[in-house]
């Protein structure tokens, strides 16, 4: 795709200012400190050099309950959706919750589906993909190069991804897991880039504490984090808790997709975290996908969330 | 009173949520024992009760009826549920005293307890 040519000066600008869009607010991240500019329209003009990438999460293909009965049909007018950009992405990273409960059936259909936006798809698992006991069906679908229970990284336009899972081996009463094997392998991927490299993480659960009481973290992303505090622009996009949350924490933004499939209720406002059931004309606002650009000249890295509706 | 059975064994016929199927199929001497003596539900994100007390024996279901999957997992590993949808159910036989604590292996932060204490002689009944 793009060259790296003007490399060495637009990276380290990069870390100087990054801009931030979200339904309409468009936030303006200069030194660590978040100031929000107001609402915007221009955000959705995304310069058609660099790198832009879309966030897809919570697709819950099979999910079929009253907060969506038809969460195969709002997936799908997301992947239509997408093909409507003015600019086509470069790929699509899928943050977790493919399926709703592992089933064959349910990643045939999701594979289906997804496959119709034409993108290289990138994955990390949720929870609910990992329902059978070896976790085989994930594994055998998206698992191919990666290591342990699913992790990997690569590489684009000089940015560096990293895909974690934190939905493995958790443990009663915890939050979301890394683990020690992971932990370590992530050191080692970070060891010898350069702290200019821009660094996207992206894992299903959120790895800052959203809400411990609902289990919205994970225990051990400090360590993860430990590793990434070096580095100037460090962006983490999470999935999971089906809303959009977004919080600057020195040189890491940390970022939450809505899923496709059906909100949750903010942080502790119902007694359980469960699929929030919300009139029928307001549900695709609440639904949608995220659109992510890094662009070297303009050196800001946008993020907008694109709901299906409104 | 005292019905002849194999006794704990065969109760533990796992995902059969109706005990009368259970029932139906072979022995209808069991039925009356069969019986999940104790029952936990699944609602809104949470074992209800949390900690019940029983007798060793004792076949402990639980019923998933929220409207998102759950999964019961032992601590200890002991047991582990399928994952359990909407109207789901899993039992699990406790034959041996001693403190059985578990979790929702979806939603970990989802906890409980079981409790088994000794029966007094072998005596199931009663």
């Amino acid at each position: 795709m793009t060259s790296h040519h003007d490399d060495g000066v637009s990276r380290r600008k990069i870390l100087e200012c990054m801009t931030w869009a979200g339904t309409g607010v468009l936030w303006t991240v200069a030194g660590g400190v978040p100031r929000s500019m107001g609402i915007i329209g221009e955000a959705q003009a995304a310069p058609a050099s660099g790198l832009t990438f879309l966030q897809i999460s919570d697709s819950h293909v099979g999910f079929d309950k009253p907060a969506n009965p038809n969460a195969i049909g709002t997936l799908e007018e997301a992947i239509k959706k997408i093909g409507t950009l003015p600019a086509k992405p470069a790929f699509l990273i899928h943050t977790g919750d493919v399926t709703h409960l592992s089933k064959p059936s349910e990643f045939d259909d999701a594979d289906r589906i997804i496959a119709q936006a034409r993108l290289d798809v990138h994955y990390v698992p949720g929870e609910h993909d990992f329902l059978d006991d070896e976790q085989k069906l994930y594994r055998d679908r998206y698992g191919r190069g990666t290591k342990g229970a699913g992790w990997y990284s690569f590489d684009a336009n000089g940015v560096h991804f990293i895909g974690l899972v934190n939905v493995f081996d958790l443990k009663a009463g915890g939050l979301g897991n890394l683990g020690n094997e992971q932990l370590e392998w992530l050191e080692n991927d970070l060891k010898g880039r350069t702290a200019s490299t821009p660094i996207v993480v992206f894992a299903h659960i959120p790895l800052w504490t959203v809400y411990q009481q609902w289990g919205w973290g994970t225990e051990d992303a400090a360590r993860a984090l430990d590793y990434l505090k070096r580095f100037g622009s460090v962006t983490v996009l999470n999935g999971h808790i089906h809303q959009i949350m977004q919080k600057v924490e020195g040189n890491v933004t940390f970022h939450t997709a809505m899923s496709t499939a059906f909100p949750q209720p903010g942080p502790g406002t119902a007694p359980a975290p469960g699929p929030l059931k919300v009139p029928d004309e307001k549900l695709r606002s609440l639904l949608g996908v995220t659109d992510v650009t890094f662009t070297r000249g303009q050196q800001r890295l946008a993020i907008i969330d694109k709901p299906l509706q409104g | 009173m005292r019905i002849k059975m194999t006794p704990l064994t065969c109760v533990a016929v796992p995902f059969v949520a109706g005990i009368v199927v259970a029932a139906a199929i072979s022995f209808p001497v069991i039925s009356a024992p069969a019986a999940p003596d104790s029952k936990v539900e699944i609602d809104n994100f949470a074992f209800s009760p949390a900690r019940i007390t029983v007798k060793a024996g004792t076949t402990v279901a639980w019923l998933n009826a929220d409207d998102t999957p759950h999964r019961v997992a032992s601590s200890s590993k002991l047991f582990k549920s399928k994952v359990l949808d909407t109207d789901g159910s899993f039992s699990f036989t406790f034959t041996t005293p001693g403190m059985y604590e578990y979790f929702c292996s979806l939603h970990p932060y989802m906890t409980g307890t079981v409790v088994v204490e000794g029966s007094t002689g072998s005596s199931a009944g009663q």
